[in-house]
This record gives structure tokens, sequence and C-alpha cells, in this order.
């Protein structure tokens, strides 16, 4: 809301400077985005001046050599000013910009020479004051005003603009009258009288030859008023100053007139050219399914029955509350206008706007659930403006259908509920003072006040806590002491298991060195197929958005490896090849139910890492790149930490990762993740194909399901361990983890050291090497243990595994 | 007798001297076999006592043994002292150049800054009460704007402004309930009816997580990050919401900081305030150089001495009543809630230019941080 200063001075006029103004407004409520200047700068260098002689340019045809009295006095002679306007003459009393002067458009004027004759400033015409199209000639100003007088106080050149940011809960500060008084309660300043106050419009209940018909609920009020005899034209320079001030262009007085009025009162109004209102007759009801008619923006629009509009005779001529019909439209050779005011259904007319793609400062209001009380003020306001400024004359009296609002409600505001909710006492006189200023009525009682609600706030303040809040918002809230309540809940402040596990696993892989990414939720529909995901894989059932920002982010991620490889691909491009990040975030699927709703999300962990596997040292030389066994290893390590036992078995199921070299992680047999390196073409897809790209990602909440939060104390105090390394020769097809697995069930810390292929083995055989340690519960293991042991294993070996102990 | 007792302190003597002087390891061992080894003259003595007469053998094989003893003691003592001497002598000439990096080299990475921001905030407000709980992104039309007192014409719901999930039309008859409509949350708010209902009052939760809306500029992304603050009790005031964001603010910004109330509207508090923070940079006054001449403006703050860092109010009295358990009776039940811009918290804290850095994740960027 573009609120000029000179307007708001019209009704209220506090003693503070702009800058103290918007402060005030901002810490009582409403926000001041900015202070805006409309028009010229630099006001003591524009004047009135005199035009004393003119005579043609040497040089120039259409240029006129003036000399022009602008009151400077009789110590120095007159100004000589070049003019280009064919309307110029001696004698003529002008509007001067002098050297120093800054037009609309910022830019300061300076003494200048024009085909050799100098110019110390311009003659004006209205376009280069900003005040109109009107480039055509300069502007004459009444022959009584005295040269040198300021141009300011003679026309409205110049103007502070705030613009606020008006809460959705106050249409009646989209008014400069609401804005008043609200400036009128924060600051104390007198308020005047509200312009509506006096209607001299006759008071009938009908308008000859017009007749109106509401049919629709979803007008609580409509309001019609009829005039002759107007004359259509541009509107007094003060009127377009105002409009072009608080951002509207002028049109025509008509036009201009219901712009005013909605600025000043909040309410939007329509004017019909009476001639072209088919029958006389209007009616409002819902539009027909399909039903089209052509709006002011001469685009055709279809509509349906959710959408309220107003017909004549011949069809619609309007979208109730939302914009005007073109065939209705006041024109130059109108005379007899209609202009109508109404209320109509707050909701609807948001989905109305919606569901057209169509937003007007009239539907912007509406939307907000305006009073019917404010049709009558703004009727009063455009009716005196009509006579004023359209020469018009009221044909009948008012048609009202609906009349006024429900009848004013009254809370009681109780003074120990303001203490209790505010944490400090506010005096009941003040609570008195503050609700008044806003426009409340109140009256004491027993225990605090009772406060009848105007109708401008019905739909805002319906509750205790709303009067408290207004109470609150004026009186301020520097005073209020700074308190911490008790924590009754019984419980310490505190993260989840689950929570505190996740920030481990995310600690453990940035202890590795890798760099948490934050990608983006959102994704191409395009990924499923750069993923090589076939039609019917799981992935593809993803979270589709009804109006994304781009086609490019219009589906949910199913996984986090595209936002990973993005990422990776960003750096890459930019020579940081080596690449070592994670993701701790959310991934999301359709739910399997389809009548479930919500998505089928779950927080996921994965990792990526390309390029050299750890910085290179001085000593030992380059790692050797990240693979397969890089992405498995952080895996192993994030498990470690949390204590989790995972298994891998080779996968089938992820197209994007190379078939030879990638897992599914399993934990108790159920699938929580993946590790693997990326598929080659899939690489190459991303720019990423200089090595392999190894990546992992589990769903950490089934990582860590039943993870004990508190582990327990297991026996260290046990007999020594005889600490063997084996050596086991088993066929190529047996996964090392089966080895490790039966070795574990006779030994402990079974690791894997060496694995071994070549001719010392035999084709199609493999040796892995373990580190293990046999140990008793209750005693030292002997040589003849150890052998017995070893002896049952290798037994083991040759029968589950087709194995022998290596020589 | 006495030639022999002289020739024992003789030999001590002698051989103390010579220990004492001894420079080297190799020194001190010939010493050692010199004067006690198998063919020396003291140990000699001592094999030799047997022939003394008897009244003698007491007096000379007491003073032979001592003098060994103590010849003993003092070759171990100078043979340790020797060693020692001779170790720093080596080891003075064993040096590495301490200006080359450790090895292996070890790689360091880093929490996401969102991510650093996000515990930091997590943690204080566990420090003072609150437990962390989490809700889902996709989420319904009903928790997101109606359990939150939104009007139905609010603009936020407008598709212009909120991002709507494609549903699969399962229902033949068409009959579209809006309350079953889906969204990417457009606030963490939506926790504060689904923490409701599952816990009786008093309750003190924060939630962190996601949250989108149809945005995308300098200063706005289509997604960010919030973290929501709720805590109903019967008596908690406005007071306690801006004791809260004071202790929060200081935790964040500083000791030094203030804070202070702005009136505003959201649908789901009544009263609604904004809350700024004095701004770190300039110390709240708004200028950077204070003196004769005319004050710098402060960048940060615009010279206002104040930076916005979230919204919050008391809670609606509706949000309360609409809580279907029933066990949030807004006569008895009060509280505050409050939602705060991790990205905003995390740019003012650590003078990040542009959101969008946030989401480009360059390693350069990424490496300043957490």
């Amino acid at each position: 809301m573009r609120l000029p200063l000179s307007w708001l001075h019209d009704h209220v006029v506090p003693d503070l400077d702009v800058r103290a103004l918007a402060t005030r407004l901002a810490m009582t409520g409403t926000e001041v985005d900015r202070i805006d200047r409309y028009g010229v700068d630099g006001l003591e260098h524009f004047v009135v001046g005199k035009v004393l002689t003119c005579g043609a340019h040497p040089d120039a045809d259409r240029l006129r050599v003036c000399t022009v009295d602008v009151g400077d006095g009789d110590r120095e002679a007159a100004q000589q000013i070049v003019c280009g306007a064919p309307n110029v003459a001696a004698g003529q009393t002008v509007a001067v910009a002098r050297p120093g002067a800054i037009m609309p458009d910022g830019s300061k004027l300076k003494a200048a020479k024009l085909r050799g004759q100098t110019s110390a400033g311009m003659i004006l015409a209205e376009a280069e004051l900003g005040l109109g199209d009107d480039h055509a000639g300069i502007m004459v100003l009444d022959s009584a005003l005295a040269a040198g007088t300021p141009l300011a106080e003679v026309l409205p050149i110049s103007d502070t603009v705030l613009e606020l940011e008006v809460t959705p809960n106050r249409p009646d500060c989209l008014g400069v009258y609401g804005v008043a008084r609200e400036v009128h309660a924060a600051t104390g300043a007198p308020l005047g009288p509200a312009p509506w106050a006096q209607d001299d419009h006759p008071a009938f209940d009908a308008i000859p030859g017009v007749t109106i018909t509401v049919q629709t609920e979803l007008c609580p009020r409509f309001t019609a008023r009829a005039f002759e005899h107007v004359t259509v034209g541009p509107s007094p320079a003060w009127l377009r100053a105002r409009l072009l001030a608080a951002g509207l262009r002028p049109i025509n007085n008509v036009v201009d007139i219901t712009n005013y009025a909605m600025w000043l009162t909040g309410q939007p109004l329509h004017a019909f050219d009476l001639d072209r209102v088919a029958g006389g007759t209007l009616t409002v009801r819902a539009a027909g399914e399909g039903e089209t008619m052509t709006t002011l923006d001469a685009a055709e629009r279809t509509l349906d029955p959710d959408v309220v509009l107003i017909a004549d005779a011949d069809g619609p001529t309007s979208i109730a509350g939302v914009m005007g019909g073109q065939r209705s439209e006041v024109h130059a050779g109108t005379t007899r206008v209609l202009m109508e005011v109404a209320t109509w259904d707050g909701p609807n007319i948001n989905r109305t706007m919606a569901k057209l793609g169509l937003r007007s400062e009239a539907g912007a209001r509406f939307e907000k659930s305006l009073a019917p009380e404010q049709a009558m003020e703004a009727q009063a306001v455009a009716s005196r403006l009509m006579r004023e400024l359209t020469g018009a004359e009221p044909v009948g009296g008012t048609i009202d259908l609906g009349g006024p609002g429900p009848r004013a409600q009254t809370i009681r505001l109780r003074d120990s509920r303001v203490v209790s909710l505010l944490g400090a006492p506010v005096k009941r006189a003040t609570s008195h003072e503050i609700l008044t200023a806003l426009g409340f009525t109140v009256a004491e009682a027993d225990d605090g006040l009772d406060v009848a609600v105007p109708a401008f706030r019905r739909h805002d303040v319906t509750r205790e806590a709303d009067l408290i809040e207004e109470v609150a918002r004026i009186n301020g809230f520097e005073s209020l002491p700074s308190t911490v309540p008790r924590n009754r809940t019984g419980f310490p402040g505190r993260l989840t298991g689950a929570q505190r596990l996740r920030r481990r696993a995310e600690d453990v892989l940035v202890g590795r060195g890798l760099h948490e990414v934050a990608g983006w939720s959102f994704t191409e529909p395009a990924l499923l197929d750069r993923l090589r995901l076939p039609e019917d894989h799981p992935l593809r059932a993803v979270v589709e958005l009804e109006n994304p920002m781009s086609e490019a982010q219009s589906i949910l991620r199913p996984t986090i490896v595209g936002s990973l490889l993005d990422v990776a691909a960003h750096n890459a491009a930019r020579g940081m090849g080596d690449v070592a990040i994670f993701e701790s975030g959310c991934v999301y699927r359709r739910h399997a139910d389809p009548a479930e709703p919500l998505a089928d999300e779950h927080h996921a962990l994965a990792a990526l890492v390309t390029g050299a596997r750890a910085p290179a040292s001085w000593r030992d030389g380059a790692s050797g790149p990240a693979d397969f066994f890089a992405a498995k290893g952080l895996l192993e390590a994030v498990a470690a930490a949390l204590r989790v036992e995972l298994t891998y078995a080779p996968a089938a199921e992820w197209p994007f990762l190379h078939p030879g070299r990638s897992a599914e992680v399993l934990r108790a047999g159920a699938r929580v993740g993946f590790v693997g390196e990326v598929h080659p073409l899939v690489t190459a897809d991303w720019d990423l194909d200089a090595h392999a790209v190894g990546v992992f990602a589990v769903d950490l909440g089934r990582l860590v399901a039943g993870v004990p939060g508190v582990a327990a104390y297991r026996d260290v105090t046990s007999y020594p361990a005889v600490r063997q390394d084996l050596a086991i020769v088993v066929p190529d097809t047996v996964p090392a983890a089966e080895v490790v697995a039966l070795v574990a069930r006779s030994a402990e810390d079974v690791r894997v050291f060496d694995v071994y292929t070549g001719a010392q083995v035999g084709e199609g055989r493999k040796s892995i090497a373990l580190h293990c340690a046999f140990r008793a519960k209750d005693r030292t293991l002997g040589e003849e243990d150890v052998t017995r042991l070893r002896d049952k294993l290798v037994k083991r070996i040759a029968s589950e595994l087709g194995g022998e102990l290596r020589a | 007798m006495s030639t022999t007792l002289d020739r024992i302190a003789t030999l001590h003597a002698e051989a103390t001297g010579a220990i004492d002087a001894a420079g080297t390891v190799a020194a001190l061992e010939e010493l050692r076999v010199g004067y006690l080894g198998r063919k020396a003259e003291l140990p000699n003595l001592l094999r030799s006592v047997a022939q003394l007469p008897p009244e003698e053998r007491g007096a000379v094989g007491k003073a032979a043994n001592q003098a060994r003893q103590a010849l003993d003691v003092l070759i171990e003592s100078r043979g340790t002292a020797l060693a020692a001497a001779e170790l720093d002598a080596r080891l003075a000439v064993d040096t590495v150049d301490v200006t080359l990096p450790g090895v292996p080299a070890q790689p360091v990475g880093r929490l996401h800054l969102l991510t650093a921001t996000r515990r930091a905030i997590e943690d204080v407000f566990c420090g003072l009460g609150f437990t962390v709980v989490e809700g889902p992104e996709v989420e319904l039309v009903h928790y997101n704007f109606d359990a939150l007192n939104h009007d139905p014409a609010h603009p936020a719901r407008g598709r212009s402004d909120t991002f709507y999930v494609r549903r699969p039309r399962t229902d033949s008859v068409g009959a579209h309930d809006p309350a079953n409509e889906v969204v990417l949350r457009t606030h963490t708010s939506p926790m504060q009816p689904r923490a409701m209902a599952a816990q009786a009052p008093p309750i003190a939760i924060i939630v962190p997580g996601r949250v989108y809306r149809r945005d995308s500029d300098a200063t706005h992304t289509p997604q960010f990050h919030q973290v929501e603050g709720l805590a109903v009790d019967e008596d908690i005031t406005l007071a306690d919401l801006k004791g809260t964001l004071l202790a929060f603010a200081r935790a964040i910004f500083g000791d030094e900081r203030d804070v202070r109330l702005r009136p505003h509207f959201f649908p789901f508090t009544e009263p609604s305030v904004e809350v700024d923070v004095s701004c770190f940079q300039c110390a709240g006054t708004g200028a950077l150089k204070p003196g004769p001449t005319r004050p710098a403006r402060c960048n940060l703050c615009k010279g206002t001495g104040w930076l916005e860092i979230l919204g919050s109010g008391m809670v609606d009295p509706n949000v309360l009543g609409m809580v279907p358990t029933g066990e949030y009776d807004p006569e008895r039940w009060q509280g505050y809630a409050f939602g705060m811009g991790v990205e905003r918290i995390a740019m003012l804290r650590h003078s990040v230019p542009d959101l969008r850095l946030f989401y480009d994740n360059d390693l350069r960027f990424l490496a300043q941080f957490g």
C-alpha cells in the first residue's frame, strides 16, 4: 500500500519526521518497506515564472528564446530560457525548473546551450513533472501568481510516499483513512472526521429505470447510485498527482474517482456506463458452467458456477469483485454513470482469482473480507467527487441490497487475562485509551472493559486475545520483562536416540574427511532415465508437484545419489575432481497405498567418493583412486561407530550401479541400502568418467532401528588368545564373508589381510588370508587345544566351502 | 696389615678418579675390567683374604668389599650418565625437517553450514528444556494451514506461493476435499498441531526441518530450513517468549545482544510479534565509525541497529482449541510459538552474502564452515 504523506496529512498530522513515523508504525504493527519520493526534488529550484519576451531562435525553427522573470528581483535580469513548446507566448505565467532542479526521473537540470543559445532552465510541461502524459505544450498557470512563488505551493509536484506492508488481517489499512486511524492511535495526533461523514446524496431507495437483483449468498451487500450529465475528461492535477504518487495510473475523471475513493476507504468501486447496461438491469448470480466473458484486460475468460458475476440483460458485464467487462466500461462519451459498490465473500473472491489466474487491486481487497458498512462509505466519497469533478447530478437515490453487517460484538477484556498472557500488567485506563483510539467502543466492567468491535475490524477481532494484541502492540513491548518459563514437562531438553545416532553417523564421515552437502529435494523427471531406471523400478514411484517452479524441479528426489552426482559434477567442472561428500537428508517416494495422501519419506545417509582416496603425502605419494571398497570402507566405519552389524550381498536392483561392483547392504537380513561403483554410462552422463565413482546410500532409520542407546559391559579379563594367521583356499565363487563367517564360529577377531589369486592356488580358486584368535572362556588354550580347533575348522572348510588350508 | 689397607684405599681413590674422568662408555668398561675384573688387584685382594692372618682378615675383607661395592655403584651411575650423554649426542644429529607436513596427510571434512547452524540452534534449545521432534515434509493442507488457523483465503495457500503435490485420482465421484490436499510444507509449524495431538500439555518442543515456498531469487530459494518452537503450559507468557529468545539470541550472536519485539500478524499466534536482535556488527548503533564526521551506516542492519531474526507470538486460542484430543483447552493452557530460518541465522552469523551459495555446494564454500 503506497501512502502519499500529503494524503495522510488530510486526516492526521503526527508531530514526527517521516523516519520517526515509519519507525513508530513498524513498532506498532505496520511495517514500512521503504520511504519513497514521488515527483521532483530540489524544490527550491522550481518556481513560478512570467514570460516577458518570446522570440524566434536564430538557428532553430521549432525553438523559441524567452526571457522569463523568475522573481529574483531587481538585482538580476530576467533569465533566458529556450523553449520548444508551440504554445509558449509572452505574458504567460508558467512553471520553471532552474538549474539544480532534480526531475522525476532523477536527472539533475543544468544550464545548457541549445543551438548556441544559453538556457537557464526549462519551462515545464505536465509530463516533465510527472503529472500526466501531455508533452504537447507547457502548462499555463493562473496569472495571479507572482513570479518566484515556489512551484510546490501551486502544484502537487512532490510528495513523500510510505510503502506499507499491510498484514492480511487488516484490510482497513488498505485505505488512507484506516492508516490515519492507526497513526492516530500510535502517535496521539488528532484524527480528522471520516471523509464519508457527510453524504448529500438523495435519500431515496430506488433509481428510476434501474433494477438490481442479487441471486447469491456470496454478495452480502450490493449498493448502486446513478448520475447523469457526467462530463468525462481528465482529472485535475491534484487528483492525478495523488493517484500517481499512490502508484495508480490516471485514466479519466470517473475511473479516477473510483480509484481515489478505493484508496481512501479501502473499498473498491466500479463505474458502469449506465447507457450500456442493457435493460437497466443488473443481476448478481453464479456463472453457468463454461460461461465466458471478456474482461477489461481484453482476455476472454471461461467461468464456472463457483464464480460470481454481474450480468445485464445481454449477459455478463463483470466478474464480481475482480474485474469489470469491456462492454459497459466508462468511455469518453459516457454521460450517465452507475456507481456500483458491493461486498463480496472473501474466500470466494480468492478462489476465483486463483482459478482465473487474474489478480486486481479490487480483488486483493475483497479477498480479505471487507465490512458491508464500507460500501456506503465509498459511495459517499465517490458521490461528492462525481458532483465536484464531473458535473454529475444524482438520478434517484441509493439501491442498497443486503444493508450493513451484523451488530457489533462486545468482548470482555479482563485485566487478569492481560497480565497472565503478556506477563506484565497494562493499566485499564491505558487499554481504554488505546482501544478507543483504534475505533473500538469501550465501557467499564467489573473486572476489565467491555469492548464493542467496529465493523471494519469485525473479522479480525473476535476474541479476548485479539483485544490483548491491540492493547499490547500500541502500548509497546519495550517495557515487557524478559523471563524464562519453568520446564514442567518432566523431561530434560534432548535429542531422540535416532537424532543422536544421526549426528554420530554424520560426524564419522566428517572425521574421515568428507564434506557434507545440501542438495535439492526437487529434481527433474529425466533423472529417472539418467539413472537408467526401468519402467517398473520402485524408485520411479516419485512424488510429483502440481505447480513446480520448472520442469527441472517438478518431482521430489527418490534417492540422494542424483544430488551427490550433481554436486560432484559441479565441483569437477571447477577443477575439483577429488570429491568426498555426503548428504544426510530426506528422500521421497509415493506411498505404496494410493489412499495414503502423504509420501513415503525417509532420512537417508549417502556418500560419494571419486578421485584420490586421500590427500597425497610427501612421503607415501598419492593414494589410489576411490572405488567400491573406498565407499564400503566409509559405510563400515559408520556402521561400526553406531555398533550396527551389516552384511553385503551382490546387488541386482540398482541399474545405475556397476553390476559387478555393487552390493545390497543388509541388516539382520533386511535391505537398508546399497553400496557400489556408479555405472560408467551414468558417470559419463554427469561428466564424471575420469575416475570410478563410489557411492553408498542407506535408510538411516532402518540402519539404527533398535540399536541400544546404552552399551552393556562385556568381560575383557578373559584368558589369553592364541593368535594365528590362516590362508584358506576356496573356489572363486565363494564370497569372503562366508569364509570369515565360518572361521568366526571357532575363532575371534577374524579379519581378512590378503587375497591372492594365481598359479600357486590354481585356476578358479583364491586364497584368503585371515588373522584370527583362538580363545576359551574358562582356561588358557594349550598347543593341542588349538590344533584340535584348527582340525575341526579344516574339516568344515572342506565340507561346507570346498576349500582347504593353504600349505 | 696397614699396607694392605692402604693399598685398598689407594686403589679406591685411584679408581674413583679414573671413573669420574672416563669420557665414554667404552673407556668406563676398560676401567671396570681394570679395577674390578677377574685379573684386577682389588678382587684378588678379596680372594686372598683367607691367606691373611686371622686377626687381619676381618678388616681387610671389609675394606676391600666396601671399596668394590662403592666402585660398582660409581661405575653404574657413571655408565648411565655417559650412555645418556652419548644418546643425546646421537639424537642431536638425527634431525628431520619439522616443517614438513604430517604423514599420512589427514583429510578434514566439514558439516554443511546449515547443519552446523541447525545443531547450534538445537543445542541452545535443548539447554533451555526443549525436546527436538521432526515431521513430514510432504504434508496435509490440514496441518499446514487449517489446523494453524489460516483463513481459507490466506494468500499463502495459493498455487503461486505453495507447492501442491499431484494426487492420484482415487475417487471416481471427483469430490475433492481441500483439507485432504497435500503440499510441501511451507513451514515447520504443522508439527505444532501434530505434536500437541500426540502429547498432553505441558509441552516444549523445537522442530528443525526443510520447508518449501514458490520463490526464487537472491534472498529466496524454493527450499530452505526452519526451526519451529512451541511451549505450552498454564502460565507461559509473552514475557517468557521474550526471555527465551533473548537467551537464544545471546547464545548464537553474543552475550551483548538485546532483542526487541515488533507487532506483526500470523494466523496461528495472537498476539504475533517479529523478533529483532540488536546488530552485532555495529553493537546496535546502526553506525560503524561514530565520530565527528558523518558516521558510516552499518551495512548489515542498514543503519537501523536491529536485525530481524524470526516470527513468533502467543499460540492462537483457535490452534489450541482445534487439537482433537481436547487436552489443550485455551482457557487453561497458553504458550508461545516461534519459527526461524536457519539460512537467515547462518547468513547473519557468517556474513554469507547470497542464499544460493548454500545449495551450490561448491567445495570452496563448504570448506569454510562447520
